[in-house]
Formats: structure tokens, C-alpha cells, sequence
């Protein structure tokens, strides 16, 4: 019965999107103020219907209702309860329905705050927003529907792959598609101001806000997967440049574009027709990304031909969706007014560069994702892309990106100042030196590029440092001035500094984990030790042992550094109950200087097991830097909520048009 | 400086950038592409010794013979040719006889495959594309399974 209201809650959002596709956007263009008004009221209802449809297919799941097709292919009884909850969205079906019900609850975001946008921007957004719901509604509906019914019912239900079965993965595709899907709303506010063939003050004083705070969420989700991949793949990478890895890594790229050119155009009025193109493209890759990772042409384009249904489905709705924001584009983009000159060095200019920096990144990453796609369509001949492609041209794109970074902050708007910002940056770049050659001289061996990218890192932590001593003038006035100056930063100014330091501490990670690695496969037998990276390892033998759903062989392992007990390690094979699954489970000793990794390969003939070990220098700074990205972004986020709505000075008033 | 010469700076900084890109992805393309053959490709001289290349087929059903240390020989099949495979290292959870797999590395002049990496698969009705599209051309019928929790 719940199974069926759910059902039929899917089907009244969808048609409550084809009303609010319309009937507003209808009100917008005749100036007939009730149709607008029904905007808000729709957007709601859809996302309560999409939310009581979500919690139906939930009910089925926690409750392991097996007449339901969806799951009893994708749960089993056994599972533990947080897994049986992920299990909603760890398939096609269920994860197509979270991906509406997040952007429906993007468009319900704008009924509920939107008070204060011009009505006619509002209702446009709206409708466009609700275009995008609809046509993913019926893709649901008529390709995907997870709420199908089986008769007879089976017993028990085909299981969740046990690789998925973990907490970071468990909320890895929430986070991942507030973030792709939230950029719908940077999409829906460029439509609607191609419509209306202007942008004013209230655009981009919206778009940016949103833009962050999908972007946020995309961060966290993007480190979230990296990480599950680096503890639970058991290969010790922690990326690799997977097609659907890179599928939500150019969205992100792009958005993070977006995020620095909306910043232009709110403060200056400038880069207005860039930014309403990077809006449509940042939410186009998500929609690609869509396409890759769901439509199964990554598994085989040849899978894709014989079945091609969903495929095509959501290939339709990419083409629609890009053809027409960009078609909409070519001919009313001349009808946006640019303003705002400046000067090449400049805040503006150096934000110019890091778009033009970001966009051809994405090109590229774009090309190597697509290109053997394209290949083995055309020509039928497969080829793989893998991180040699990538470490020849997204690496040297970044390098500038990353050395120009901090000029950014310092610059002034309209006209800068580069050899001031470059003198308020020596400190940085000589400690940046000093670390340099530290790390020359403590790893000779490696690759040369290490120290230097380790350089930069370091440069641009310190950059973020140096910015915020600038601003509270330190050392130039009492410290009591600057103390007070400090805290009465506006919290973008941390927000900025944060994520801009979070930047560099990830590349520190990165350049850590990436050239200074210690691998050692081996053979070890019960009693014999091993010395990597300053800790000595005990091999202590093998146990088998019972899980919840899985049976698993665990391997014992002291850890000693120094003569000093410091943990036991204990890697796994396992093999799962249903499906019946083999997978491997890290032991991780995490600390600052590193991590030490054990994996626990096959047994041999002579009592020995093969082993891998490896020490990862630093890897924790790839996340923790991606975590304090998501807080800068969070800090300047509560600086704009402050501020959306309130009164803008002076020439805001004059601008806002009084509908 | 004019506005015209601005957006000059503009556009040709924007224009040399794209070259720059340009020239790097050709060439990253030319360098860095990794071709995938099957045991019959080999057979039939389409690769020579010393390139890196992609092999993908089934474990020969009792070919799997360990040596010293890690060392871990085995042939690879597509039914019809096999190769033989040394790879040094721990072979991942699904590796089994008579599964598919994907292995990368070279061609010595005696015509054995050096594997560098061995292709780590997560389910265990999983058949590479590569490999089921190329067993599947040569008249040999094969389930798909997932290779990525996205794809799920």
C-alpha cells in the first residue's frame, strides 16, 4: 500500500512539474501576476510529493519489502540497518529518484527564500527549474521506475555489493548530488535571464550563494568517494582518474569557474555574458556526468548499443537541456549589458585568468574522458586514458593557477597593484623556498617536480596567511589594532583564505602521497617482521572470523616504531553471504607524518602470505584539505546569508527594477 | 590601454592558452594511450615487443603457477590464441582460472607478456568490457557485471 502511494505521489510531482513548467513562466511572459504566484505553491508541493515517494521506496527498504523488484535486487534482510537506508539510493533507480527529490528541493529553496527576488525572475526560474524535474520525472516513470512490483514475492533479496557497504560511500551519493544537481539553480537563473535578456543586481547576489553551496557539498562529496577508494580498493590511490571520477571532478572544475566569475559580476556588473555561459556549461557537465556514470556506456559502449532505452533517454535529455540553454544563449546573450572595465592586473583579471585556467583544465580532462568513447564508437578500437594522459596536461594547466593564486586576493579591484601584492608575498614564497630545499635535501631521489610542487603548496598556504596579516595591517599598527581589524573581517575574507589554504595543503598531500610512497610487496610468514618508513612490522598470522554478512580471513600485524609498541594492524579478504563477493579490507595506521597500509593478499604453499605494504606521507592532507575548502566555503556562505535581502547600498536601488 | 586592446590581451591570452592546451593533449594523446588487444591480436602480430599495451581475455583454466616470492605466472586466453603472462606482485581478490581479466605491460622478443598491473575487478560475474565485447565477436556468450559502485 505505501509502495503504491509512493508510486502515485511520483506520478502527481510529475505532473505538478509539467503545471509549474508552464503556468508561471506563462505568467512572466503576459505580466499576469496570479500565474506567476502559483510558482511557489508548485514548487513545494513537488517537492513534498518527490519526498513522500523517497521515503515510500525507503519504507520498502528498511522493512525489506521483496515484492518490490528494486529491492530485492539491491537489499538483503541481513544488512545492517545504515546500509539497508544507502541501499535507497546505491542503484540506477533509486539514486535517478534522490537526484530529483535534491533538485526539486532546490527549486522548493528558492519558493521558500525567494521573497526578494523581482516576481518575474522568480517565476522564470521556477518553470525552468521545473523543466529539468520533469523531464527526469518521466525518465523515472517510464525507464526507471523503482516502485515495480514482483509476484510472487521472493524470500530473500539479491544483496547490496559489499564494496558499497560503507559509511563514507553510504553518504558519498547525497553529497555528490547536492552539489552536481545544486548547480541546476546557477542553469535555472542563466535561463531565466536569457528569457528576460538581462541580468540585474538580484542575479548574481542569488547565483553566487547557490553556486557555493553546491560547490560545497560536490567538494566534500568528490573527497568522500576518493577517500572510500583509498581505504576500501586496498590499492593504496586515493584517485584515478576513473571516467566516473572524472564525471563529477568537471562539474566541479567548472563550478569552481563559476564560483570566481559570479564573484566579478556581483561586485563589478563585469564578465556577466562569461558567467551566464559558465552556468549553463558547469550544470551541462553535470548533466553529462548524468549520462556517463548512468546511461552504462562506461561499462561498454557495445552494452550501450544493444540496450540502449535509458541511454538514449538521458542522452535525449542532455542534448535538450545543452542544445537549447546554448541555442537560447547564441541569440540573446547580446542582449546582456557589459559593464564594469578593468585593467589586465587586477582582482577582475585575475580572476579571468583562473576562468580561462579552469575551463581549458576542463577541456581537457573533458577530452581524455570522452576521447576513447569516441574512438571505440568510431573506429571500434579500445583504448584506455589513464593517469600518464592526465599528468601531461591537467598538471601543467595547474601549475600557473596555482602560482597566480594568491596574487588574486591581493590585487584591488579595477586597477592592482602586482609588484605590492608580489612584496606582501615574499615571506610566503621564501619559507615556500626554505621548504623546498628541506625536502631536496631530505628525499633526493624522486622525481624534481615533487620538491618544487611541494614549494607550492607551501606557498599558497602561506599566501593565505599573509592576506589575512595584510588586511589586519599586522606589525604595522599596534596589536590591538589589528586584533580588532581581524575579527571584523567580513567572513568571506576567511571564507576565501580558508579555501585557498585548503588548495594548498592538498597539493602538499598530494605531492607527498604521489612522489614519496613506499611500496614493498612481499612474502611473510607468521613470526617475521619488516621495517618500512621508521615502523617495524610483526606479522603475527592469520584467524579466521565471522561478520554480520561476511566470513573474513584477518591478518595480525605489531606495529613497533622505535622499540615502542604503537598499534595492531588488522587487513581482511572477505567474502560476503549475498552477493557472494571477495574484497579486501585495509588495516591503516593513520597519523600526521602518514599512513602506514597493509593489505593481506593470498595464502601460499609454505605457510606464507603475500603482503603489500605501503606508507603514504601526508595522505591526510588531501582530505583535511578538502574539508577546510568546505568550511571556507561554509564561512563566507553565513557571511551571505547575512547579507541576501538586506538592503544594498546606494546603487543597488537605482538598479533593482521596482516590479 | 583602450578597452579594444584590453579585450585584445584578453582573447589573445585566451587564444595562446587553448594552443598551449591544444598541443599538450595531442600529445599526451600520441604518448600516453594504452591500445587493448586480445591473445588473438598477439597471435596475429598486431603488437610488436617493447610497447605498452592493454591484454584482456580468461585465465587459462590451470595455468596459474607461482614461483619464487611473488612471482606469479599464468596464460591468458579469448578461446581461440593464449599468451603467457609473468606479473610480480599480489593479484587481486577476483582473480581466479577461467575468470576475465585485464593485464597491462609489454612484449618480450620470445613473445611472454610482462605485466606491470593486473586489472582489479569488483564483482565476480564481472567480465571487462573489453573482454566480454571481444570474446563475445569471436562467438562466445558471456553475462556483464559492474565495475564501478557509480555504475550500480
Amino acid at each position: 500500500m505505501i509502495i503504491e502511494l509512493g508510486h502515485f505521489a511520483l506520478v502527481l510531482a510529475v505532473v505538478v512539474a509539467l503545471f509549474q513548467m508552464i503556468v508561471p513562466m506563462w505568467g512572466a511572459r503576459t505580466g499576469d501576476v496570479r500565474m506567476m504566484a502559483t510558482g511557489e505553491p508548485a514548487a513545494l508541493a513537488q517537492f513534498i510529493l518527490l519526498l513522500l515517494s523517497f521515503c515510500a521506496l525507503t519504507y520498502a527498504y528498511v522493512t525489506s519489502d521483496f515484492s518490490v523488484a528494486n529491492v530485492t535486487a539491491n537489499s538483503h534482510s541481513a544488512k545492517p540497518l545504515i546500509y539497508r537506508i544507502s541501499g535507497v539510493w546505491g542503484n540506477h533507480e533509486g539514486s535517478m529518484l534522490l537526484w530529483v527529490l535534491i533538485l526539486a528541493l532546490f527549486g522548493a529553496l528558492v519558493a521558500v527564500f525567494g521573497g526578494n527576488l523581482p516576481s518575474r525572475l522568480r517565476a522564470n526560474v521556477l518553470s525552468v527549474q521545473s523543466s529539468i524535474a520533469l523531464a527526469f520525472g518521466l525518465f523515472i516513470l517510464f525507464t526507471s521506475n523503482p516502485f515495480l512490483r514482483l509476484d510472487p514475492a521472493p524470500f530473500e533479496g539479491r544483496g547490496l555489493n559489499p564494496i558499497l557497504q560503507d559509511p563514507a560511500l553510504a553518504f558519498h551519493p547525497p553529497f555528490l548530488y547536492a552539489g552536481y544537481v545544486g548547480f541546476s539553480m546557477a542553469f535555472s537563473f542563466a535561463i531565466a535571464a536569457l528569457i528576460e535578456g538581462r541580468t540585474d543586481a538580484a542575479w548574481a547576489r542569488w547565483v553566487r550563494p547557490w553556486t557555493l553551496a553546491a560547490w560545497m557539498f560536490l567538494t566534500l562529496g568528490i573527497a568522500m568517494g576518493s577517500w572510500w577508494a583509498y581505504y576500501e580498493l586496498g590499492w593504496g590511490g586515493w584517485w584515478f582518474w576513473d571516467p566516473v571520477e572524472n564525471a563529477s571532478f568537471m562539474p566541479w572544475l567548472a563550478g569552481t569557474a563559476l564560483l570566481h566569475s559570479a564573484l566579478v559580476m556581483e561586485k563589478r556588473e563585469a564578465l556577466k555574458v562569461w558567467t551566464v555561459l559558465l552556468a549553463i556549461l558547469t550544470f551541462s557537465l553535470s548533466l553529462m556526468g548524468t549520462f556517463l556514470v548512468r546511461s552504462g556506456v562506461l561499462t561498454s559502449v557495445h552494452a550501450f548499443a544493444v540496450d540502449p532505452e535509458r541511454g538514449v533517454a538521458i542522452l535525449g535529455i542532455m542534448v535538450l537541456f545543452i542544445g537549447g540553454g546554448l541555442t537560447l544563449y547564441a541569440f540573446r546573450a547580446g542582449q546582456l549589458r557589459q559593464g564594469g572595465l578593468f585593467a589586465p592586473i587586477s582582482r577582475e583579471g585575475s580572476l579571468v585568468l583562473n576562468n580561462v585556467l579552469l575551463t581549458t583544465a576542463t577541456v581537457t580532462v573533458l577530452v581524455g574522458t570522452l576521447y576513447p568513447l569516441a574512438l571505440e564508437g568510431v573506429t571500434g578500437e579500445k583504448i584506455s586514458v589513464g593517469p600518464p594522459y592526465f599528468n601531461m596536461t591537467f598538471v601543467p594547466l595547474m601549475v600557473p593557477l596555482l602560482l597566480a593564486m594568491p596574487f588574486g586576493p591581493l590585487l584591488a579591484w579595477k586597477r592592482g597593484d602586482i609588484r605590492g601584492a608580489a612584496e606582501r608575498l615574499a615571506a610566503a614564497a621564501l619559507v615556500a623556498v626554505v621548504v623546498m630545499v628541506a625536502v631536496f635535501a631530505m628525499f633526493g631521489r624522486g622525481p624534481w617536480l615533487a620538491p618544487v610542487m611541494f614549494a607550492i603548496g607551501v606557498y599558497i598556504m602561506g599566501g593565505a596567511i599573509s592576506e589575512l596579516a595584510y588586511r589586519a595591517k599586522l606589525g604595522l599598527v599596534p596589536f590591538a589594532e589589528t586584533r580588532r581589524r581581524f575579527w571584523n573581517f567580513p567572513r568571506s575574507v576567511f571564507g576565501t583564505a580558508l579555501a585557498h589554504f585548503g588548495v594548498g595543503l592538498m597539493v602538499v598531500g598530494i605531492t607527498a602521497t604521489t612522489a614519496y610512497q613506499s611500496e614493498q610487496v612481499i612474502l611473510m610468514k607468521p613470526g617475521e617482521s619488516r621495517e618500512i618508513s621508521g615502523y617495524d612490522l610483526t606479522f603475527r598470522g592469520v584467524a579466521p572470523q565471522r561478520g554480520p554478512n561476511y566470513r573474513e580471513q584477518v591478518g595480525k600485524f605489531e606495529v613497533h616504531q622505535n622499540g615502542a609498541f604503537v598499534t595492531t594492524l588488522s587487513p581482511s579478504k572477505r567474502v560476503y553471504d549475498a552477493p557472494p563477493q571477495a574484497t579486501s579490507e585495509a588495516g591503516i595506521h593513520a597519523s600526521w607524518r602518514g599512513d602506514l597500509y597493509t593489505v593481506l593478499g593470498d595464502a601460499q604453499e609454505d605457510g606464507g602470505y603475500s603482503i603489500r605494504l605501503y606508507f603514504n606521507p601526508l595522505v591526510r592532507f588531501i582530505w583535511l584539505g578538502a574539508l577546510i575548502m568546505f568550511v571556507g566555503g561554509a564561512v563566507s556562505l553565513s557571511d551571505r546569508r547575512l547579507r541576501v535581502g538586506a538592503p544594498r547600498r546606494s546603487r543597488g536601488f537605482a538598479v533593482a527594477p521596482a516590479e | 590601454m583602450t578597452r579594444k586592446q584590453k579585450r585584445g590581451v584578453l582573447i589573445g591570452g585566451g587564444v595562446a592558452l587553448l594552443a598551449v592546451a591544444a598541443i599538450l593533449v595531442m600529445f599526451a594523446l600520441r604518448d600516453t594511450i594504452v591500445f587493448f588487444q586480445t591473445p588473438s591480436d598477439v597471435a596475429a602480430h598486431k603488437v610488436e615487443a617493447g610497447k605498452r599495451f592493454r591484454l584482456g581475455g580468461l585465465v587459462a583454466e590451470g595455468s596459474v603457477k607461482r614461483g619464487a616470492g611473488t612471482k606469479v605466472q599464468f596464460a591468458v586466453t579469448d578461446t581461440l590464441e593464449t599468451v603467457n603472462v609473468t606479473y610480480e606482485g599480489i593479484l587481486p581478490d577476483l582473480f581466479r582460472e577461467g575468470q576475465g581479466v585485464v593485464t597491462e605491460g609489454k612484449l618480450t622478443d620470445a613473445g611472454l607478456f610482462v605485466a606491470d598491473t593486473v586489472l582489479a575487478k569488483h564483482d565476480e560475474n564481472y567480465m571487462p568490457p573489453e573482454v566480454a565485447d571481444a570474446l563475445e565477436k569471436k562467438g562466445v556468450k558471456l553475462g556483464q557485471g559492474a565495475t564501478h559502485p557509480g555504475n550500480q
